[in-house]
């Protein structure tokens, strides 16, 4: 009772806040749920356009649900079977939700909600520890092809990006992407213990969570994944390096299922002119995203391309579902 | 020198209020079951960001603190844990409070909190650069060696009947299995239910079997003897044996529990049922435990708070957040632009400092909250036995439902509470279920990844001098009662 009556006044707390800022908002009470427990990637970004979208006044008040499970398909589903045409209600997703609904072999999958806009972008590093013999990207290649078993890979959850980047550049290095010796782990953290001990050969994670090592040397970051070259990070992409290989962790939003073509003009105008902020590009920066935003028609038929591709990968690591 | 500067920037009205309302906030979500101090941090972030970074960290460090201490309250009194760390409490604390004595187990396990509190943010402050060295060190065979030494303590939570026990560890054994592998991604024992894909959540279990199984107990028996516990007996108080009974325990369970919380993949469970069985192995009186032995709530609760003060040194060295509370605290860290990590010290020396010096004022905001509201969570007792329960019935789903909003989770969390009337009705004991259930999964993961390492080179348990000897405790501390058991018989045949 006690923490329900202080949850209560948490939220009216924020709420009085928001309020203040906005009066004639352009988007009513929204209620955005994090497919994800609190604290990951996806509760992050929610609550990252929670307070843009608050302090701008574009929305007069949000509420962040997270609804964990199996990769954020069972977010997935409650979202889809229980929103409707309400444009009231927002889902946020990503490529491990993709990865996750094909491994799974999720009964819901993402053409059951509408895309909204894809946001943001993670560049995956490819990093060695600092006392590792393994210099160059090309180096890291040729220790792939001669011992592809005894290149131990660290990385986050099984079937995620950081594990589909593994097997592409086990393909790029021209062996067999199923014999990837990739050891899980749940979230960069771990990896970097990992990493730090100097337990396996290389890892894989988003460029922020290992980027106090990198830039303090215990880590050495040979390339990153994401298709340009970014400012303040020293690695340079894969396909620059002459590997074609390219793979970002991007996270989007999404809509209700019926949402009206009135509404849905409505949230894309919203998101627009939210990822034009201020507000949004400083949030950007102090989290280490990169921008990838795409509106809605672009983002949707990224979506299929993006769905067929990763399927293409996770079978060819024996991980899509039958 | 700088810990002094520290204390001058945390000591501030402000921040001493921030400390306060975050310790009574994180007190007050560790008693329900299911909303966890993370989700109380990530609910305020938002309202914190307007505040400076030293403000929101002094609360945010409250309300992990509170959170950590919380859980015993209920676990203590009414025999449900509010999460798995307090589930160790519970066996001996419940006993307590049986028998009246719940005031003293209450102060035993604040008093405890406090003190190992003060002894690991002492640790932050001095060791945390040498601990994380170590910490990094700490492969998969060292976690798997940890989990067998814990497995082998577990048999201390088993009651009379290690048969019974055993059965009790399988059933969360096999619970332990269910949700999707770790290492390869494939769903096991979820019979094609999405939910159960993530695997059983541990309150769920723990509030199910303890906190239902009990209420469901207590209706059973309502016409023939309803056993009522006595609200007060004697003191609310500790007396001066409580004391000697319980300084070595607080010492001992912050020895344990800070470094395994300073572990990438440590967890707070684990440093419980260490503490738990060294204070067992240590006691002198041979029924005191079982019978509401006041160690066993001393070590535990010192052990689980020392661990929370452990996560903070990974989490400020490494910027690695080990626990789902550190990785909320580093968003809050990110949202001014700072970023944990070997560089923190250096760059933002200042702000570390007084957050270290926060952490021991939200130490001392806890027992100054704490200890004056014992009486009056003793008197939860006197409340008549139905309303009682009803409400423990309330609280459970409610707690359960916040932390996952699904039916199927409701579902999942009464047939617990069928299975812990049952597992009472027929004595057998709960809490071996909830520790195979934490401790199943990791050794599990933690073989695989060692083996997958090494190329399924079993020897790779032997070849790191860490992880062998502690097997071979693990080793010894099986064998040695046998065999001491068989010399003692063959001295007797001799004489």
């Amino acid at each position: 009772m006690f923490a329900k009556l202080i949850g209560c006044g948490v939220a009216a707390l924020c709420l009085s806040m928001s309020n203040a800022v906005a009066q004639d908002a352009k988007l009513g009470e929204l209620s955005i749920i994090a497919p994800a427990g609190a604290g990951g990637g996806w509760d992050s970004a929610a609550r990252a356009i929670q307070q843009v979208m608050t302090e701008t006044g574009i929305a007069r008040s949000i509420q962040v649900l997270n609804v964990p499970g199996a990769g954020g398909t069972v977010g997935l589903a409650q979202f889809a079977t229980g929103a409707g045409s309400d444009a009231n209600q927002l889902l946020v997703g990503g490529i491990t939700m993709v990865g996750a609904i094909i491994s799974n072999n999720a009964p819901v999958k993402l053409d059951a909600v509408k895309p909204l806009a894809r946001l943001t972008g993670d560049p995956l590093a490819v990093v060695v520890p600092a006392s590792s013999d393994i210099k160059t990207i090309d180096d890291l290649l040729g220790k792939i092809k001669s011992d592809v078993a005894g290149t131990v890979w660290a990385g986050g959850s099984a079937g995620g990006a950081d594990h589909m980047l593994a097997a592409l550049l086990t393909e790029a290095a021209g062996e067999d992407p199923s014999k990837v010796n990739y050891v899980a782990f749940s979230g960069g953290g771990e990896a970097l213990a990992a990493m730090l001990g100097g337990q396996v050969v290389a890892g894989i994670s988003g460029y922020g969570e290992w980027q106090g090592q990198i830039e303090s040397g215990d880590l050495r970051a040979l390339a990153i994944s994401y298709p340009e070259p970014i400012e303040g990070i020293d690695a340079q992409p894969l396909k620059a390096q002459g590997v074609d290989v390219e793979l970002v962790n991007w996270r989007g939003i999404f809509a209700a299922p019926q949402v009206s073509d009135e509404d849905m003009a409505k949230l894309t105008a919203a998101f627009d002119e939210m990822v034009k902020s201020d507000k949004w590009q400083e949030l950007l920066k102090a989290r280490g995203w990169a921008d990838y935003y795409l509106p809605a028609d672009e983002f949707a038929s990224f979506l299929t391309e993006e769905t067929q591709r990763i399927e293409g990968i996770l079978t060819s690591v024996g991980l899509a579902g039958k | 020198m700088l810990l002094a500067g520290g204390f001058a920037q945390a000591l501030t009205p402000m921040n001493l209020l921030f400390a306060l309302i975050g310790v009574f906030l994180g007190t007050a979500v560790g008693i329900l079951p299911g909303i966890g101090p993370a989700l109380t941090v990530a609910l305020l972030l938002p309202v914190t960001f307007k505040l400076d970074p030293g403000g929101s960290l002094i609360m945010f460090a409250g309300i992990y603190y509170g959170g950590m201490y919380g859980g015993s309250t209920t676990a203590i009194l009414l025999n449900t844990p509010g999460e798995a760390a307090s589930v160790v409490t519970a066996l001996e604390g419940n006993k307590m409070a049986r028998q009246g004595r719940g005031g003293p187990a209450l102060a035993t396990a604040a008093i405890g909190s406090f003190v190992a509190g003060l002894v690991a943010t002492i640790g932050i402050a001095f060791l945390a650069p040498v601990i994380v060295k170590v910490a990094v060190k700490f492969g998969p065979w060292d976690y798997f060696a940890l989990m067998m030494i814990a497995f082998v303590t577990v048999s201390a939570t088993f009651g009379n009947s290690p048969l019974k026990g055993l059965t009790s560890l399988a059933l969360g054994l096999w619970l332990g299995l269910m949700g999707i592998d770790g290492l390869t991604g494939q769903a096991r024992l979820t019979f094609g239910v999405p939910e159960l894909l993530d695997g059983i959540e541990v309150t769920t279990l723990a509030v199910g079997l303890f906190a239902i199984g009990e209420a469901l107990m207590v209706v059973s028996m309502h016409k023939t003897n309803a056993e009522k516990p006595m609200a007060i007996k004697g003191s609310i108080w500790m007396s001066l044996e409580d004391w000697k009974r319980s300084w070595k325990p607080w010492l001992r369970g912050a020895a344990i529990g800070f470094p395994i919380g300073g572990l990438p993949a440590g967890g707070a469970e684990v440093p419980t049922f260490l503490s738990y069985n060294l204070e067992r192995k240590l006691c002198r009186d041979k029924n005191a435990f079982g019978n509401g032995a006041i160690e066993g709530v001393a070590g535990p609760e010192a052990a689980n708070n020392a661990s929370a003060a452990g996560t903070m040194v990974p989490l400020l060295t490494l910027g690695l957040p080990t626990s789902a509370t550190a990785a909320v605290m580093l968003a809050g860290f990110q949202q001014y632009n700072i970023q944990p990590g070997p560089l923190l010290f250096v760059q933002h020396a200042q702000l570390v400092w007084t957050l270290i010096a926060s952490l021991f004022i939200a130490n001392a905001m806890l027992l100054v909250l704490n200890l004056p509201m014992i009486g009056l969570w003793v008197r939860l007792l006197k409340i008549p036995t139905p309303w009682l329960y009803a409400g423990i019935l309330v609280f459970a789903a409610m707690g359960t439902i916040a932390a996952n909003p699904s039916v199927v989770e409701l579902i999942i969390l009464v047939l617990f509470g069928i299975a812990g009337f049952l597992m009472r009705r027929y004595d057998y004991p709960v809490a071996p279920a909830v520790v195979g259930l934490i401790l199943g999964p990791m050794a599990d993961l933690q073989l695989r990844r060692a083996l997958q390492i090494s190329l399924g080179d079993p020897m790779v348990f032997l070849n790191h001098w860490s992880s062998a000897t502690m097997l071979a405790i693990a080793f010894i501390a099986l064998v040695a009662p046998f065999v001491f058991k068989g010399l003692s018989r063959f001295q007797a045949e001799e004489d």
